[in-house]
């Protein structure tokens, strides 16, 4: 009997101290969402499927888009759906090549790409830069995540000269 | 040697009796009529064995192409798009024009013999071949101006100021002064392209 008396009390306990630490996790995961917009993506209960958002479209303007600092490598700015990039063909050569430029129109794959790893300038694209969306991506037309904060390096100087005068 | 000659000449010359010699017991009614609907007959037959030949179920039936070139077309817009309209494997690779069809169907007899000796009967042996296979579809392409793509995409009726700038400035520079087909850029569109550094070496 007394035995069964304290089982209970400590089932009551446990209860209770399960209760607050899931009332303290509710807590902090709203305070987090709240101070980090993207603390999550989800914004929806754990047990129901959110809707997708829609898939969207990938900018297709052919219009070069200005680089945010000077290393970054450029975005393409056209659809690049079933393009093949692997061992045996790379798509985008066939107008971003040196040759291939005169009828494309296109820009040249930058001479860095040319560079082996000792800087050497070889004949063609180097194995190690061949694969081009490993840094060359398409642009979507979404509303960002989150405000973006990024400063331009011409601001930031004329802001400093601004300053110092 | 000699006689056996003589012997096959002697039945050539019986037969020909028989084929120029005025029917003895068949009216000449029945043999018009009879010849026509058998010649109706026969030809829907031929067609009908034919166009059952110029299905994608036709072409997939064999491992070589539902393993390899068909799965490779799947995911391009050849096979899925947003209207649904697709290409299916004799679109492309049959001319629909009578006698250009039969010309393929004849060439194709080939395939057979490539079926019945396992010429691509694994992954290896097609990898090690499609370079050979894909140039010898891109040389008819190029022969036949395309043909195939233009069964579909006509120039005359293509909307410039639906495409893209590039696509545009492309399609007016090198499609409307013929200075190009649709397969000199177009390759690789519905399957992988072959390993083209072969393709450098070998040249």
């Amino acid at each position: 009997m007394r035995r069964q008396n304290h089982s209970r009390m400590s089932r009551t306990a446990r209860v209770a101290a399960l209760f607050s630490v899931f009332a303290i996790g509710a807590s902090l995961v709203a305070v987090a969402a709240e101070e980090y917009p993207l603390a999550t993506l989800r914004n929806s209960p754990i047990a129901k499927h959110p809707v997708p958002p829609a898939i969207p479209k990938v900018n297709n303007t052919d219009l070069r888009q200005a680089r945010n600092y000077p290393e970054q490598p450029p975005v393409i700015p056209h659809t690049i759906r079933g393009y093949q990039i692997d061992l045996n063909a790379n798509k985008c050569l066939t107008c971003h090549s040196r040759k291939a430029t005169e009828q494309s129109q296109a820009p040249m794959v930058s001479v860095t790409h040319f560079m082996d790893r000792d800087g050497q300038v070889r004949t063609s694209v180097s194995p190690r830069r061949f694969f081009c969306t490993q840094c060359h991506v398409t642009q979507k037309q979404v509303n960002p995540l989150t405000e973006n904060t990024f400063v331009d390096v011409d601001s930031v100087i004329s802001g400093v000269i601004k300053k110092g005068n | 040697m000699r006689g056996f000659f003589n012997r096959l000449m002697e039945r050539i010359k019986g037969y020909w009796r028989t084929l120029s010699t005025p029917s003895k017991y068949f009216s000449l009614g029945f043999l018009t009529i009879g010849g026509f609907i058998a010649g109706i007959v026969f030809w829907g037959a031929f067609n009908t064995a034919l166009e059952l030949t110029n299905t994608e179920e036709f072409c997939i039936s064999c491992h070589e192409m539902r393993d390899n070139v068909f799965a490779e077309l799947k995911p391009t817009i050849h096979y899925t798009n947003r209207s649904g309209v697709r290409a299916t494997c004799p679109d492309c690779h049959v001319p629909h024009e009578w006698t250009d069809k039969i010309a393929r169907k004849m060439a194709a007899s080939k395939e057979v013999w490539g079926k019945i000796f396992g010429t691509i009967s694994t992954r290896e042996k097609f990898l090690e071949k499609r370079l050979e296979l894909a140039t010898r579809e891109w040389d008819r392409f190029k022969a036949n101006d395309s043909l195939e793509c233009r069964n579909c995409h006509n120039f005359q009726y293509m909307d410039f100021t639906q495409q893209s700038k590039r696509a545009a400035d492309h399609h007016e520079r090198f499609l409307a002064s013929k200075e190009k087909t649709c397969i000199d850029c177009h390759q690789g569109i519905a399957h992988q392209v072959p390993d083209l550094g072969k393709a450098a070496s070998a040249r």
